[in-house]
């Protein structure tokens, strides 16, 4: 009794192949991670410092450390999800809460899918179109932060509304009842209870603002700036600045005879810094959702 | 005779499918009113017509004249809020909101009133009339701090009713209020309505014949969107007048 038949057993063969098969391929998945991180970081090592970190690129870029691109990275990211964050988050919260289902949500939803597939030159060229030559701004951080801005709009728009989603519809059920608005369903239980979502959307947003280079390229960033060091606030935003990404871009191909490490440094910095404000979200969010159950 | 409700003509439509076909019906004042009838057959849709929460799910038009309490709801005049103050709904899933149960009993009055208007004396005792009214006071006035969707789903539910209250309701509609209770939690909020029908007005929808036998006064039958038959309870269940009642009281579809 309960002995196999030929037919368990070719079930039993597929079944460990399929399960050694899956978990070499989720295996294969991370090592090129861990292959360009531990590259990065032991061609790295020797160079990185807080001078690294906290100087100008010096002699035609070809030494010195990465502060001009550095904090002019951490401008264009700030200055664009300043706009875009709250803008994606409203229009999310109209297209979820408020919209009846008719044509003009239709038009919406089909472009904020089709704006998040458009190519970042494309953006580019919108921004220098529409930011830098239409607007007057000039090649500046506010028209490449605007560009950047246009870019991950849709993305925050979509996971502000997946966040919103996820909130039971018998929570607003209940708050209607009452006779509540529709703003203070929103207001008092809806936003409280996705805030964590809606938060993680946005910050995952950072890397890809920060990792962009063709939309900065032609509408605020720079090959080469000095800025006062260690002042926080040596850009101006109606100035143009340098970037990391596009700083690498040009040290890694434009520049002969740069110092040993240089851009390593230069792309473990920006990894790394993307790296922590993704773990900073990630506690945010557990932090947040130990204050939500139901 | 006072009624509470008196719908004339009701007609309502979700886009194109028609759920209330010609509803006519008068709910009398302080008493519990039953909804029977077959799923989908629009109990649950002419009950929140009395509310007019109906409008907040997508593309509903409604046509007809519902009075509540002598006024027509449907005139310019009426504040929705006020409305819903007024006639207040209770779920099949208990919903309480995901804040503590002090803040769920007052949630009504805060969106109804100005900020920092209420005094945390006059607070307290508004929670705690409003908890001794559907008996949870004793089981959880050292719980006040709890987050309400913690519950047990019959302390959830009572905490539902009991939210309505400090809004001083008219009448409170319950659609399948038991259903996801167990048969200690469904005679618990059944003993509730019976103790608090006076004051109020009910209207309940329910699945459960035996329960609309056992609470409600008088009962009202529909089948596909049509009121087929409105008469006092005993006699709809003994000697009910449309072929389309005696089959179903008697359970031969549904």
């Amino acid at each position: 009794m309960f002995t196999e038949t030929p037919i368990d057993r070719r079930k039993r063969l597929t079944e460990n192949v399929m399960r050694i098969f899956l978990l070499v391929v989720t295996t294969v998945m991370i090592i090129p991670l861990l292959l360009i991180i531990g590259y990065l970081l032991y061609k790295a090592i020797p160079i990185l410092s807080f001078e690294f970190l906290f100087s100008n690129p010096r002699d035609n870029m070809r030494a010195g450390g990465i502060w001009a691109p550095f904090l002019g990275t951490i401008y264009l990211v700030v200055v664009s999800l300043l706009v875009s964050a709250p803008i994606g988050v409203f229009a999310a919260v109209y297209l979820n809460e408020y919209a009846r289902e008719n044509w003009f949500t239709r038009i919406t939803n089909l472009a904020v899918v089709n704006l998040a597939g458009v190519p970042s030159i494309v953006h580019a060229l919108f921004g220098v179109g529409a930011f830098v030559l239409f607007a007057g701004l000039g090649e500046s951080i506010l028209a490449a932060s605007l560009t950047l801005a246009i870019m991950t709009l849709p993305v925050i728009i979509a996971s502000t509304t997946e966040a919103l989603k996820a909130v039971p519809m018998a929570f607003r059920e209940a708050c209607w009842n009452l006779g509540a608005t529709r703003w203070q369903t929103i207001r008092r239980i809806v936003i409280p209870n996705s805030i964590s979502g809606i938060l993680t959307g946005v910050i995952l947003q950072v890397s890809r603002a920060a990792g962009e280079t063709a939309p900065i390229m032609f509408t605020g960033a720079v090959f080469y700036k000095a800025i006062a060091e260690g002042n926080l606030f040596a850009y101006n935003i109606t100035e143009q600045c340098m970037a990391l990404s596009l700083h690498l871009f040009t040290i890694s191909t434009q520049v002969p005879d740069v110092t040993e490490g240089t851009p390593h440094g230069t792309a473990i910095v920006l990894v790394g810094s993307v790296l922590l404000v993704n773990a900073a979200a990630i506690v945010l969010r557990v932090y947040l959702r130990t204050r939500k159950k139901w | 005779m006072n009624y509470s409700i008196e719908a004339e003509n009701l007609n309502l439509w979700y886009g194109d499918f028609q759920a209330l076909i010609d509803v006519n019906v008068k709910i009398p004042h302080g008493q519990i009113t039953s909804l029977i009838g077959p799923s989908g057959c629009g109990k649950s849709t002419l009950l929140r017509c009395f509310n007019r929460v109906n409008e907040r799910y997508g593309n509903v038009t409604t046509k007809g004249k519902i009075e509540v309490l002598g006024k027509n709801i449907y005139d310019a005049d009426v504040s929705l809020p006020e409305l819903r103050k007024a006639v207040g709904m209770v779920f099949q899933r208990p919903n309480p909101l995901p804040i503590s149960v002090y803040e769920n009993v007052l949630f009504g009055l805060r969106i109804h009133s100005p900020m920092r208007s209420m005094t945390r004396t006059e607070s307290d005792q508004i929670v705690e009339e409003s908890l001794t009214s559907v008996f949870l006071w004793q089981d959880l006035k050292d719980r006040l701090k709890t987050r309400a969707t913690s519950l047990q789903l019959e302390q959830q539910q009572k905490l539902c009713i009991a939210r309505l209250l400090p809004l001083k309701p008219k009448i409170i509609l319950m659609d399948e209020p038991c259903s996801a209770l167990d048969a200690k939690g469904t005679r618990a909020v059944e003993e509730l309505m019976e103790v608090l029908a006076g004051t109020y007005t009910f209207i309940i929808v329910t699945h459960n014949m035996a329960q609309a036998r056992r609470v409600s006064k008088e009962c009202i039958f529909m089948f596909l969107g049509e009121l087929i038959e409105h008469r006092e309870t005993q006699v709809l269940f003994t000697d009910p007048k449309h072929e389309k009642t005696s089959d179903y009281v008697q359970m031969r579809y549904g």
